[in-house]
């Protein structure tokens, strides 16, 4: 049991310092330092513009995707050398945000299904950061079960026509392409009746509606298909094989290991140790103690949870389904210190503004962000399902839409 | 990075089970619960002959030399199996005191009786309510006797000898705290059976009177052996944690497959299988914690006071939750007597006091990283 790296992966690592002190926007590391989840943007500049910079420095210079084959824009790199890249680039990851679905989730899709000259003509850009790419899947009928999806995909002559509406994307707004699921098939059973396609997002009839959320911001987006048209050769697998397809999507995220999700303590735990209550520093008391202390313990578990996956991937095993548990975890974590923060602060906890609340307002921001991290990517519940059921072995649901055609399942649940 | 057992150290995790899992049965436990006997003394000889009380003690002193990381997964495999023995205060307590602080002469008497299983051994820490604390020390020494009462005493009615901490004066300071060890079957003692929570393993009330003891380290240095002591063990036991968790989300996961009500297996409903979920997270989370806690502890390194009460919070909280809901997840039949859940939740409990309670880790853990950011 040890921390250190093989002689191979020292080599890299210093590699990728190296060039990361070299170029790296070091302006703006502080700034990204201290950001937190509802606090990512910068004082003076555009994150976005800042973010497309430094991957398309990265993509020039072959550290774009460093796991994707180099002909698609990558470094053919191990996946122990991304886990050590992204630990070199530290806050200067934070601005991989934008990208996160493009390259987790659309790349690999597209590497898995699209023609070989889409890939060698797609493919660079989006590791470059050139082209932003989202993912077209939830709908207002399907979340958490996305199969029960309703766009229509109609074949007319060499395309297909596309009527329908998405919900929940991620970055509609600045994306240049999407990957879509759309229904090719109502008459069989929901799972059986989908189909996957790449599009331009300037296609005519396509329209993106920024939703304002809860928070107040708007990352997520309504986008509408009034006859939208797609050639035949951006379909991405089998026609009705859709749901196949989508599984790559989402079994790529899930490989992605080392990202680290967020949880707050650190900024909880700077912020009591300097913080003073009415009865003296909130450090020294009790009840302060025993919260920091059982919130100490998850993040500590988390880290080291995915240390373990990491030396799976080290020893070029494949890692265990531990990982599963990173989002379930920091997802409720982060709201609960966020509460917690602002309880600290008593009434001023009510005040979020920047210039006036406590520590710059940023547990007031993670506070009213926070619902979403539970939600987004697969809701606590479908987390805890994928645990019982993928880890420990335990029967799936009931489904009682499972051999029903799906314009036989009922759409309303009261009349 | 290499964040794991090694091939030969789950080797050994893999024999240390096989061998438990015949002489450690649900069955063998039971009868020491339902008090045959005050431990099962047939189990403890294998244990020496298969080599693992002493995997940590040196060759020199009769051990086997292998290492803390060797130990750690035979802690592991002791919870699990909820082994009625007293591998954690004779390896954990006695065996780490005398290999921080013992003189020469003393480990030769005490490691190789350890590790052939001649010799039981105990820490005489607490007396009565609170945590470890030297203020919480009132039993004295003074002219090579020691009066007092100690308790509770892990396995201290079936105890050879007692490593015990002392008050040699009161200046207020650590230093007032010195450890002695004690020969149990010699005069000036007398013991006391306790009714306790986890009646597998025995607790005990011990009275000191004019009792004959030898110092164990240098004077005024036995406050700071002891901190070291209990966090040694505290990874010790987490491992034992850890494995017991497993084991408790194991038979509620197997109960979850296997009863039907309202014509489906009960494993079906989401409050079923959420709660299993959530207790795999805690299990995981504990492990994960635990294994930090056995690379500090292998490799003695300075973030082993951080490591050890992380783990010690992490694995109390994670076997205490599965514990308690393998025996939601059993439903009533969790609560007879007759199905082993109850073996388990006694455990559990009884193993998150034993060094302290979890809000004193608590308070230890946030004391140690206050130290940790402040250097």
């Amino acid at each position: 049991m040890n921390f250190e790296d093989t002689p191979q992966e020292a080599a890299f690592r210093a590699t990728a310092r190296a060039w990361i002190a070299a170029n790296a926007p070091q302006q703006y590391e502080d700034e990204l330092r201290k950001s937190s989840l509802g606090r990512t943007q910068l004082k003076n500049a555009n994150i976005l513009e800042v973010a497309k910079a430094w991957q398309k420095k990265k993509a020039d210079a072959g550290w774009a995707c460093l796991h994707w084959p180099k002909d698609y824009g990558g470094r053919g790199s191990s996946p122990i050398e991304r886990v050590i890249w992204q630990q070199e680039e530290g806050p200067f990851g934070k601005l991989s945000g934008m990208f996160i679905i493009g390259h987790g989730m659309c790349g690999p899709t597209m590497m898995a299904f699209a023609r070989e000259e889409h890939k060698r003509s797609y493919l660079p850009p989006l590791a470059s950061g050139v082209k932003v790419w989202c993912q077209l899947f939830s709908e207002p009928a399907g979340g958490s079960d996305v199969a029960g999806l309703r766009t229509r995909a109609e074949r007319d002559g060499e395309d297909w026509v596309i009527n329908g509406q998405k919900i929940w994307t991620s970055g509609a707004h600045y994306s240049d392409y999407g990957i879509l699921l759309t229904r090719t098939d109502p008459n069989v059973a929901k799972h059986k009746g989908l189909t996957m396609f790449f599009l331009d997002m300037k296609t005519p009839g396509v329209e993106v509606r920024p939703i304002k959320q809860a928070s107040g911001a708007s990352d997520f987006n309504e986008v509408y298909f009034t006859n939208v048209r797609i050639p035949d050769h951006q379909r991405l697998g089998e026609v009705n094989d859709g749901w196949n397809v989508s599984l790559t999507t989402l079994m790529n995220e899930r490989m992605s290991i080392g990202a680290g999700v967020s949880t707050g303590f650190p900024e909880l735990f700077d912020y009591c140790s300097s913080l003073m209550l009415d009865d003296g520093p909130a450090i020294e008391d009790r009840a302060v103690r025993a919260k920091l202390a059982n919130w100490a313990v998850k993040a500590s578990g988390l880290r080291y949870t995915s240390m373990r996956a990491i030396s799976a991937l080290s020893k070029g095993e494949r890692p265990g389904p531990e990982n599963s548990i990173g989002k379930l975890v920091a997802g409720s974590m982060i709201q609960d210190v966020a509460t917690y923060a602002l309880d600290l602060q008593g009434a001023a906890g009510v005040v979020s503004g920047p210039e006036d609340a406590e520590v710059a307002g940023r547990f007031q921001a993670m506070l009213l962000r926070a619902p979403g991290t539970r939600v987004e990517g697969g809701t606590d519940e479908i987390m805890r399902n994928i645990i019982a059921e993928r880890v420990l072995g335990l029967p799936g649901d009931i489904r009682v839409d499972k051999d029903v055609p799906f314009n036989k399942i009922p759409t309303k649940g009261r009349s | 990075m290499n964040f794991d057992f090694s091939d030969d150290q789950k080797q050994l995790r893999d024999q240390a089970r096989k061998f438990l899992t015949e002489k450690c049965s649900p069955k063998a436990v039971r009868a020491i619960l339902d008090g045959k006997a005050p431990y099962d003394k047939a189990l403890w000889k294998g244990l020496a002959e298969m080599g693992f009380l002493g995997v940590a003690i040196p060759e020199d002193f009769g051990g086997a030399g292998a290492g803390h990381l060797e130990l750690c997964v035979i802690a592991e495999e002791m919870g699990r199996a909820n082994a009625p023995v007293p591998f954690s205060s004779t390896v954990y307590l006695a065996a780490e005191a005398l290999l921080i602080a013992g003189s020469d002469s003393q480990k030769k008497k005490w490691l190789p009786a350890i590790a052939s299983g001649e010799a039981i051994g105990t820490l005489a820490l607490f007396e009565g309510k609170g945590n470890p604390s030297p203020k919480n020390i009132k039993l004295t020494a003074a002219n090579g006797v020691l009066n007092g009462v100690k308790k509770p005493v892990a396995d201290g009615a079936i105890a050879d000898f007692a490593v015990v901490a002392a008050r040699t004066g009161s200046s207020g300071r650590d230093g007032d705290i010195a450890l002695f060890i004690v020969d149990l079957k010699g005069g000036g003692v007398e013991v006391k059976n306790l009714t306790n929570l986890d009646p597998t393993r025995g607790q005990a009330e011990i009275t000191f009177r004019d009792c004959k003891a030898e110092p164990l380290g240098a004077a005024g240095e036995g406050w700071s052996i002891l901190t070291q002591v209990l966090d040694r063990a505290a990874v010790l036991c987490a491992f034992e944690q850890v494995g017991g968790s497993d084991r408790a989300l194991e038979m509620g996961r197997d109960y979850a497959l296997d009863r039907i009500a309202f014509g489906r297996q009960i494993g079906s409903f989401q409050a079923v299988k959420h709660m299993l979920a959530d207790m795999y997270v805690s299990a995981t989370l504990a492990r994960s914690n635990s294994y930090y806690g056995a690379w500090a502890l292998s490799t003695n390194a300075g973030e082993l006071p951080e490591a050890a009460a992380a783990a010690r919070i992490s694995a109390t909280q994670a076997f205490q939750h599965c514990a308690k809901n393998n025996i939601q997840v059993h439903g009533g039949m969790g609560f007879t007597w007759e199905f082993d859940c109850h073996m388990y939740y006694r455990r559990a409990n009884a193993m998150a006091l034993g060094l302290g309670s979890l809000s004193y880790w608590e308070d230890q853990l946030i004391d140690r990283m206050r130290k940790k950011n402040a250097a």
